[in-house]
């Protein structure tokens, strides 16, 4: 009896986990072909602020970037095309005031999108009770700073609609990406009456804003799914094919290309650990994600003042073979500061920046001994000091510790100690001058040499190794307020050149992602500035 | 009337313990180096000053811990400062849903299973299933739940397409988030009936009870099982919290939208109101729990209620 009744439960047991398993369906993984215009998307996080004054992270300005218009969008080689404005500005002869006629476009509950829509977005973003943290993007517009610091009026923002239907924006300077600039996030327009109708609910759901753009948020499930549809009103809507797109929130790396691999997505980033695995795949494809990275070295000691030491450690890292044989991520390694995606701005805009201004990563071990040693004997050191590297405490950011400690430690000799912190820790030590070395990264504001090179003038926060040349101050500043942009932009190539050949800093890679997506997605245009992509124009090859 | 003052005593000491963690939480918290403040790297530092001006962040640390508790008396935890406007409680009711529905599941299932294997082995005590019991015990607490996660995706999942690999929406969704949470409690349960069971079997009151006449499941059951349930019940309680709550990795691998992430995240970004919220929500539940299985221990053992009464 007793006996009996043990095992009629354990058999019992048994069959509950089998029909619990054979009650679930078996969905197989979907083919390479579809037949509707819809695409399933992941992100790895909830998208944290979809109010465009606010906004600061990838995946909210993505989502921006898709269901709503500014004046300007980005097309397919990240050069701004007419969007809600309804033709080219006129500009005044100093390049400072610029009149747009808005189009006749609507928004998604029928109303006119007017150019009181814009200048109502910008001012609320430089109030500064918004608090918003990328307002000074709008600094090139008169009076923005000083209204956003608290010192100046609200009036004198040179942005004012004239009339429903015209936006004339006065700059502070001339600056030859100002259109590029109009494809940001901050520059989008918000409603008045829904700002305010919904207080501080506005966006934080899919019905407490309105949209202007390709498509409409339809659904949000927050930390779990989010999904578009086509925008009906929307002014383009015929060039828009995509009718639906979904997106996973899905934060493991693996997890990602398991849903890949099963069909369950039709998209994911690779991560270094899968590209091997990918490599023979003809599917994937770099995504630049528009950071330079690079070194900093602390220059308010007296070790890295000396010029020749900082040359030799500039020579004394190879990035060919920390680019192929540590990141493996398709990364381009670094001879400057600004990445190759930087447009010659103001000179030609069909050319890019690093077209025109070549510089190439130096590596000669023999010449940064011989330097290093030259640097020894002027500083009247026999031996270096015990150097303290610091960078992030993720595992990908150790291995580049590593590398770069064991370049310096084998080409010069040099004592190398690794300090990982988190990444809030590294930029608080980065601001005190708490390191020897610090491996730093910038991603730009805007699609412009200047949006690197002002990092590094002598007075600007962001120039942690407190690294300073008048020259080069000088061509910064005189960069800032030219109008002449042929003139500006050899200024911005010389500064350049000053910062190389001074060993300021020593550029390691311009970082590249590796994605893979499915053969029947079709012109699905990336940018390595302002919104990651946009799917107005993208399609699904149906029915092959 | 004991039983009253007991309860009201032990209230109080729930409240002083609580009042204490979150007075530790918040002031290590603002130790952290950093602001909650997402694009801080770029921020000129005259616009950061502003923004944690507006944000009450500048004011003295005592300030804003009074203001914080002003604020918490009135059951209010504020808003998250990483997701703009949303509200603490709502986040975290939010991802409870699915945080607990999973542990919930996985509970059940591993106490069921764990209790039934528990005892099976004890009954058959050096045969065996004892030894199987043992095996399974051991796998459980050794191999880590995303181990068991990555796995169960993996080959459920990915390999013979069975169950979704991930992602939420379905019944079918959670069966193996909460199978990977459920090894672990399989594991404890059956050693911890398993070990008392085995002790209480040779205990002469079994003898007693077999002399009397009474049939071997009233024995088991009645005597035997209700004593050996009294570790496992102490060790259930806060197993229960910490499953039901969320785990961060198990809810990572299957792309839940639960609390587990919330626990880890909050703290990387410095986002003090969703900080204070967890350890509130976590702390408030541990010692709730703790509190209910003291009261289990007086239906299932009547000399801990008196003992406790008698204090």
């Amino acid at each position: 009896m007793a006996r009996r009744f043990r095992i009629s439960t354990l058999v019992s047991l048994l069959l509950i986990a089998v029909m619990v398993l054979s009650a679930c369906s078996f969905g197989g993984g979907d083919t390479e072909t579809k037949n509707s215009q819809v695409l399933n998307l992941a992100e790895i996080q909830e998208p944290p602020k979809l109010d465009s004054a606010k906004t600061t992270d990838v995946v909210s300005s993505m989502i921006l970037g898709n269901v709503m218009e500014g004046l300007y969008r980005l097309d397919k080689d990240s050069k701004p095309v007419l969007g809600m404005a309804a033709k080219e500005p006129e500009v005044s002869a100093d390049q400072l005031t610029w009149t747009f006629t808005v189009r006749d476009a609507k928004w998604s509950d029928g109303k006119p999108v007017t150019a009181h829509d814009f200048e109502f977005a910008w001012k609320r973003a430089l109030n500064p009770e918004t608090a918003s943290e990328y307002a000074y993007i709008l600094y090139p517009i008169k009076g923005a700073e000083s209204y956003n610091t608290g010192k100046g009026s609200v009036d004198d923002v040179g942005v004012r609609a004239l009339d429903d239907k015209t936006l004339q924006v006065v700059l502070e300077r001339p600056i030859p990406y100002f259109k590029d600039l109009l494809c940001f996030s901050t520059y989008l327009p918000q409603r008045q009456d829904i700002v305010e109708k919904y207080g501080d609910k506005y966006s934080l759901e899919v019905d407490t804003m309105v949209y202007n753009g390709p498509f409409i948020f339809t659904d949000w499930k927050h930390n779990q799914s989010f999904q578009v549809k086509k925008n009906p009103s929307y002014w383009d809507k015929d060039t828009v094919k995509l009718e639906e797109v979904n997106w996973q929130i899905v934060k493991d790396n693996t997890t990602l290309v398991n849903l890949y691999n099963t069909g369950k997505l039709d998209f994911t980033k690779l991560t270094s650990e899968f590209i091997d695995a990918f490599k023979d795949d003809p599917n994937t494809f770099a995504i630049y994600d528009g950071s330079s990275w690079y070194l900093e070295m602390n220059q308010t000691k007296d070790f890295f003042k000396n010029r020749k030491i900082r040359q030799a450690i500039q020579l004394a890292i190879d990035r060919d073979t920390f680019v192929k044989g540590i990141l493996k991520n398709g990364s381009i390694p670094a001879g400057g500061l600004v990445p190759p995606f930087i447009k010659a701005s103001g000179v030609d805009e069909n050319k890019k920046y690093r077209d025109l201004v070549k510089l190439e990563p130096e590596f000669d071990p023999a010449k940064a001994k011989q330097l290093w040693q030259e640097g020894l004997k002027e500083l009247g050191l026999t031996k270096a000091p015990t150097i303290e590297l610091l960078g992030d405490d993720t595992t990908g950011a150790k291995a580049n510790l590593q590398f770069i400690k064991e370049q310096l430690r084998v080409n010069l000799g040099a004592d190398v100690q690794i300090t990982s912190v988190p990444f809030k820790e590294r930029l608080e030590r980065g601001k005190t001058q708490r390191f020897d070395l610090l491996v730093s990264g910038w991603s730009p504001d805007y699609n412009d040499a200047m949006t690197f090179l002002d990092l590094f003038t002598t007075d600007n926060a962001f120039n942690r190794g407190k690294y300073s040349n008048p020259e080069y101050d000088q061509l910064i500043r005189k960069s800032k307020e030219n109008a002449d942009f042929k003139e500006r932009f050899q200024d911005l190539k010389k500064a350049e050149e000053v910062l190389i050949d001074d060993a300021a800093i020593v550029p390691l890679y311009f970082r590249t992602e590796m994605a893979v997506k499915k053969p029947f997605i079709k012109d699905w245009y990336w940018s390595a500035i302002g919104p990651e992509y946009t799917l107005k124009w993208t399609y699904v090859e149906t029915g092959k | 009337m004991d039983m009253i003052k007991y309860t009201l005593t032990r209230l109080g000491y729930m409240i002083v313990t609580l009042w204490i963690i979150v007075t530790a939480t918040f002031f290590l918290m603002h130790s952290l180096p950093g602001t909650p403040l997402q694009n801080e790297e770029k921020l000129p530092p005259l616009i950061r000053d502003q923004i944690m001006e507006t944000y009450g962040l500048n004011d003295p640390l005592p300030v804003q811990y009074m203001n914080f508790l002003g604020r918490l008396v009135q059951g209010d935890l504020g808003k998250s400062l990483t997701y703009d406007g949303r509200s603490v409680t709502e986040m975290l009711l939010e991802g409870f849903q699915a945080s607990s529905f999973i542990g919930m599941q996985a509970l059940v299932f591993g106490v069921v299973v764990g209790l039934f294997l528990g005892v099976a082995a004890a009954l058959r005590h050096g045969g065996l299933l004892d030894n199987i019991a043992t095996i399974v015990a051991v796998a459980g607490v050794s191999i880590p739940s995303f181990v068991m996660a990555g796995l169960l995706s993996y080959w459920v999942g990915v390999k013979w397409q069975l169950l979704p690999t991930a992602l939420w929406g379905t019944y079918e969704h959670t069966i193996l988030p909460s199978l990977s949470l459920s090894f672990f409690v399989i594991a404890q349960m059956s050693r911890y009936i398993r070990t008392e069971m085995v002790e209480v079997l040779d205990q002469d009151y079994m003898k007693t009870a077999k002399a009397k006449g009474l049939g071997r499941q009233a024995i088991i059951f009645r005597h035997a099982l209700r004593n050996a349930l009294i570790p496992a019940v102490t060790v259930l309680g806060p197993l229960a919290v910490n499953i039901i709550t969320g785990s961060l990795v198990v809810e990572t691998i299957f792309a839940i939208p639960g609390i587990g992430e919330f626990f880890v995240q909050s703290i990387q970004v410095n986002d003090y109101t969703l900080i204070m919220g967890v350890t509130i929500f976590y702390a408030v539940l541990i010692l709730v729990t703790i509190f209910v299985v003291d009261i289990l221990y007086g239906i299932i053992d009547p000399r801990i209620r008196l003992a406790g009464a008698r204090e």
